[in-house]
């Protein structure tokens, strides 16, 4: 069985996992889920409305038949109804998701343009005013808050350059190209800069062991030009780690970026399950978690995939 | 004489400021077309700086030349100085005219590359080839190191090969291009002997068939005896003695050569053995290892279910007495290692039995004791010497007490060092004065056997001599019994009474040591010796032997037949039928 289908397999086991323990976890949540729906006009029902709602939900059943009925309905790829949204849970995360993959796929390819050529400059520049330069941004990026760099971002466009951001309503990508480039890159702009520095000093820590290996001596012993030495033998070795911190990163970008989505009033899936655990909305919060998961197992087995195929001592079995 | 390398007054140093942090002091020396200069020295004598500073890799490494110079004369007949090239003129050199091999094949390649992609990139980097003509090249040149099967190893990554295989693929890159120079930096420290032998055959042949030019570095003055026309000694940056092979081999001026020729162990097949203890009826058995075996799992599969085992050690049995070294001779996966940690305890055995004794007044039940090889390694940086021997009490439950420190003192003086050592760390001593510290720690409990684990193989030749000659001392003082583990046919020959020859995780020869070296009757045993350098056979051969060593995986439930021995003299076993 090849490798990858081997890894499928293991999906389901991990995501009953993660369910159970979500359901478990939303209900230990003080409060209860009439009241956070009604808000203050909850005061107002009788207790046999009260009842009558809550066994409407099923919320009256014991927690091992709701679990039941929940995932018997996941698995028919019925994953309820959001009352926050007064729409079926799936929908509502495709209506989201895109965003949040676009904003992930922007800030990731930012950060990798910026990080990864800042990070072999400095390590080939090694205690030179170029590096010490780098190394210091770098710190800067990584120590900023993003929320910091976000209404910098945006003070300084408006103030200097009268240039606003666009907050209005969001745009998808396909309808508005330009006018949805224009209203993610600031955002987009703002989570990179943080994880550009985290590239940069990867890549650079990495560059640096490796340029004192000795298949680079033999690299050199060769007679190859400088730029060759770099980019043939030593970054894709320096990639290995790159890849680590890369994948782990998107992971967390797809689950949403709360704060970014707030200051930039993007309606991401970072605030779907903000709403969605303020409101008790237990449909939702079961939904987006599990479905959250998934992107996260899906993105560690392309990066297990791109280690083999970055470097062939590693090698998955194929028995 | 017209020359293809003159070097003048070199001089290179390290740092941001190399002229006061000097480590090559004035080095000069000539090399003729077609020429094998041997640099012999130990480390930190500055030989591999020197060598690194002709083709200028030293720039790399935080080096400098200060002075001096290296004229070097290129294919066309113009002459350039290497000392004060450009380096865009050094990478059209490097590789192309000057061509270099390095001591670890292991970490020398690119593992993320295939070795054919290697090989192919001198050949379209120098001579501008591409495609099936790159690739057609590099088959050539792998075919041209003896690699069998070479369009299909092409495509393999370097892990996928061994150390010796590396090590011919280093060779077809650096003779890719027939350069007119080649620098071998100890191209077979890192190898087993008889691989050694194999390299060191083929790179002689190499070097009449293309009449390069060579600069030979290493530690080891026998290993070059049948080799260099001329041999260069340094010592501490410096050139001490230089001169026509047979020159100074033969009649060495300076005292350091003088030194490395005599002080060293050099193997002299048998005649330079110990003849200090004879085993007699009084003489004390203090272990006893009978079908020793030990395998290792190995899983495959969803489930990790056991596939098959490696059969490490498979039926190892020897006696060892009191006052009595017995030398386990082997290369790197016979299972000399593990049989020294089986009986160390530290891998369990699938059968067999040990059975150590202690001797009266020990202070533990713990008979046998052990040194390993790296003794930087072994050594906790983070304590004093005198935590570093209180460890072994520590490890029995027993108090420093006053006794205690008087037993360290006396044992740093017996291994040579100041009592004043006990407040010092480790990275205050010399690496021969750390492995004294690992022998003094491994007396504090005063144990019954030693098993020294290739003890020696990280140190200096001269001073490997001095733990040597330390070693032999305190054995006859405490009569303890040594297991003595290595791969060094010379180390052997000096220490040990008795040696046993394993291969493939069995014993193939057992006997005394004059005996198994002066006489040897298995295959092996004799392949082995022949595959040692020496000084006395300098003008033979090395034979091109390409025999690899047997996979030890076998299947589950697998039992090999038991060994059979014959008796080849007196207390001589050698195996029968393979």
């Amino acid at each position: 069985m090849p490798y990858p289908l081997k890894r499928l397999l293991a999906f389901p086991l991990v995501m009953f996992g993660v369910s159970v323990f979500v359901f478990i976890a939303i209900r230990l949540v003080p409060g209860d889920a009439i009241t956070a729906m009604l808000g203050t006009e909850s005061g107002l029902l009788t207790p046999a409305q009260r009842e009558a709602l809550t066994a409407y939900f099923g919320l009256d059943q014991n927690i091992f038949v709701q679990f039941w009925r929940w995932l018997a309905g996941v698995v028919q790829g019925d994953f309820g109804i959001s009352t926050t949204y007064g729409q079926p849970v799936l929908r509502v995360i495709f209506d989201h998701f895109p965003l949040t993959l676009e904003l992930a796929v922007l800030s990731m390819l930012l950060s990798l343009v910026i990080g990864l050529p800042a990070g072999i400059y400095a390590a080939t520049h090694k205690d030179r005013p170029g590096d010490l330069a780098v190394r210091v941004i770098a710190m800067l990026g990584q120590s900023t808050p993003g929320f910091v760099v976000g209404l910098l971002l945006i003070f300084s466009l408006s103030v200097f350059f009268g240039v606003l951001p666009r907050m209005g309503s969001f745009v998808p990508f396909r309808q508005d190209p330009v006018g949805n480039l224009a209203q993610m890159i600031l955002p987009a702009l703002t989570l990179g800069t943080a994880f550009a520095a985290a590239v940069i000093r990867v890549s650079r820590s990495a560059m640096l062991d490796i340029l004192s290996e000795d298949y680079v001596r033999t690299a050199r012993s060769k007679g190859l030009s400088r730029r060759r030495v770099i980019w043939r033998h030593a970054l894709p070795n320096a990639l290995i780690p790159l890849v680590t911190l890369s994948g782990v990163e998107f992971g967390y970008l797809l689950g949403g970026a709360v704060l970014v989505e707030q200051i930039f009033a993007l309606p991401g899936l970072g605030r779907v399950v903000l709403d969605a655990i303020q409101q008790r909305d237990y449909a939702l919060v079961q939904g987006t978690i599990l479905f959250i998961a998934f992107n996260f197992m899906v993105v560690n087995l392309l990066v297990d995939l791109a280690y083999a195929a970055l470097d062939p001592r590693i090698r998955f079995e194929t028995k | 004489m017209s020359s293809l390398l003159s070097v003048r007054d070199l001089k290179v140093g390290f740092g941001p400021r190399p002229e006061s942090n000097e480590v090559v002091h004035g080095v000069s020396f000539d090399l003729a077309p077609g020429e094998t200069l041997a640099i012999v020295g130990e480390s930190g004598s500055g030989k591999s700086v020197t060598s690194m500073a002709v083709n200028r890799l030293i720039d790399f490494g935080g080096g400098r030349i200060t002075s001096g110079s290296a004229a070097f004369t290129r294919a066309d007949g113009s002459t350039i100085d290497l000392a004060r090239a450009e380096e865009r003129q050094l990478e059209g050199i490097r590789g192309r005219e000057i061509g270099m091999i390095f001591q670890e094949p292991m970490t020398s390649l690119n593992p993320v590359l295939s070795i054919g992609t290697q090989i192919e990139e001198v050949f379209r980097v120098h001579f501008a080839m591409s495609g099936t003509e790159a690739k057609t090249a590099a088959r050539e040149a792998l075919e041209r190191v003896r690699i069998p099967d070479a369009a299909r190893r092409l495509t393999y990554a370097p892990h996928q090969l061994s150390g010796g295989m590396l090590q011919r693929v280093m060779i077809a890159i650096a003779l890719a291009s027939n350069p007119r120079l080649l620098i071998a930096d100890e191209p077979t420290t890192a190898l087993d002997v008889t691989i050694q032998a194999q390299i060191m055959g083929l790179l002689s042949e190499m070097k009449r068939e293309t009449g390069t030019g060579m600069i030979f570095i290493t530690h080891d003055i026998g290993l070059v005896a049948g080799f260099a026309d001329r041999v260069m000694v340094m010592q501490q940056g410096e050139v001490v003695e230089q001169g026509m092979l047979d020159a100074v081999l033969d009649n060495p001026q300076h005292d350091y050569t003088k030194h490395l020729l005599n002080a060293v162990p050099h193997f002299s097949d048998g005649r330079s053995v110990r003849h200090d203890m004879q085993r007699d009826a009084d003489s004390r058995r203090v272990l006893e290892v009978e079908d020793l075996t030990v395998r290792f799992p190995v899983r495959a599969g969803l489930l990790k279910r056991q596939t098959g085992n490696v059969h490490a050690v498979e039926g190892v049995g020897f006696d060892l007495m009191q006052g009595e070294t017995l030398g386990i001779v082997g290369e790197s996966g016979s299972g000399k290692s593990t049989t020294a940690r089986a009986i160390l305890d530290l891998v369990r055995p699938t059968k067999g039995r040990i059975r150590a004794e202690g001797l009266a007044g020990a202070v533990s039940d713990r008979p046998v004791q052990m040194v390993f090889q790296n003794p930087n390694a072994s050594l906790n940086p983070r304590l004093t010497v005198k935590q570093l021997l209180a460890e072994p009490l520590i490890a029995v439950r027993r108090r420093i007490d006053a006794e205690a420190v008087s037993r360290m003192v006396m044992l740093l003086d017996r291994v040579g060092l100041p009592a004043d050592s006990l407040a010092r760390y480790p990275h205050e001593f010399s690496g021969g004065q750390r492995q004294r510290l690992c022998i003094a720690r491994a007396l504090m409990l005063n144990p019954s056997i030693l098993v020294l684990d290739e003890a020696v193989s990280a140190l200096d030749v001269s001073v490997q001599a001095k733990v040597l000659d330390l070693l032999i001392d305190l054995q006859n003082e405490f009569g303890l019994a040594y297991l003595f583990v290595t791969h060094d046919m010379a180390v052997v020959e000096r220490i040990a009474h008795r040696i046993a020859v394993v291969y493939a995780g069995q014993i193939v020869e057992i006997g005394p040591t004059s005996e198994v070296l002066a006489n040897p009757r298995h295959d092996y045993t004799r392949q082995l010796i022949r595959a040692v350098p020496s000084l006395d056979r300098r003008h033979s051969d090395y034979g091109i032997d390409l025999t690899e060593i047997p996979s030890l995986v076998r299947p589950v439930g697998w039992e090999p037949e038991a060994a059979r021995y014959e008796s080849a003299g007196a207390d001589h076993l050698v195996r029968a039928g393979a």
